[in-house]
């Protein structure tokens, strides 16, 4: 599996949200390298489809999909957990849900 | 550099999202100012946003307010506009002034860096707390350090807030 984290540094959720990627992968026995990827200019938000920091692709597709209408941003990234609580990271159980897909197509 | 704790609050005068103009002398007869720097589009403020809303309903009786100030560049973040502010606004029923500072004067004479970041001013207009509102921004049944809350209930039984300076944690004001 390939696993890439994306961030902008203006935006102080990255730190935890690679944390919380780390532990959820430890904790669903994923051992493959993070590679991680600093965006820092318009041009390579536009590359990577970033939309916002922190993005998680996993085989080369966002966790979470955004809209076709999302335009690639140096910005922090809002993610809505199910609960309906906005957070700037994406929830544990949404990066374990998005892990588990990938192993279960295996 | 930042308002420090003690220094008096700088003057402004701004629109709001209510189509008037609200000037900081407006709200002398409040004892407690809070004035938060905030926008639209930063996940920090729309995770705190509802705490907010809910912080002036339950101090508004005792005199307390609120007042958010949005001072980003909307050529870069064009969901800060005034327009989406006031969209904002109504969607999320804020019941405090939602202000627009287009020359981002007020955050520059302030001193903030940050969306949201919280200065709480007492009857004189003397900084008495800066930082977050709060230790969770996304858990609002987790939090164990309400900063905010703490402050205001400290000032208003005549107590020195039981912490005057955190760090204040969101995005990056958007400066032109």
């Amino acid at each position: 599996m390939k696993i890439q984290f994306l961030y902008y540094e203006d935006c102080p959720s990255h730190e935890q949200a690679l944390q919380r990627l780390q532990r959820v992968m430890a904790e669903e026995g994923v051992d493959e390298p993070i590679e991680v990827i600093k965006v820092e200019t318009e041009e390579q938000a536009r590359k990577w489809r970033f939309i916002g920091s922190p993005t998680i692709l996993l085989n080369g597709e966002d966790i979470v999909p955004p809209p076709p209408a999302a335009q690639p941003a140096l910005t922090c990234r809002v993610y809505q957990w199910p609960d309906g609580r906005i957070s700037p990271l994406p929830s544990p159980d949404m990066i374990r849900e998005a892990l588990r897909q990938i192993i279960q197509s295996r | 550099m930042s308002l420090r704790i003690g220094d008096k609050a700088i003057p402004f005068k701004l629109p709001g999202v209510d189509d008037k103009t609200h000037a900081l002398s407006d709200y002398d007869d409040k004892p407690l100012l809070a004035i938060i720097f905030s926008c639209n589009h930063c996940p920090y403020v729309r995770a705190w946003e509802d705490r907010m809303v809910q912080i002036q309903a339950d101090y508004a009786d005792k005199g307390v307010q609120l007042i958010a100030i949005n001072a980003n560049d909307v050529k870069k973040y064009p969901d800060d506009s005034f327009e989406n502010m006031k969209i904002r606004a109504a969607e999320k029923g804020f019941n405090f002034p939602y202000l627009y500072d287009e020359s981002q004067e007020t955050p520059r004479a302030y001193g903030a860096t940050r969306t949201p970041e919280v200065f709480l001013f007492d009857a004189e207009r003397r900084l008495r707390y800066h930082g977050a509102i709060d230790d969770n921004f996304e858990n609002p049944a987790a939090v164990k350090e309400p900063y905010l809350r703490d402050a205001i209930e400290a000032l208003l039984a005549g107590k020195e807030p039981p912490v005057d300076w955190t760090p204040p944690v969101g995005c990056t004001i958007k400066w032109k």
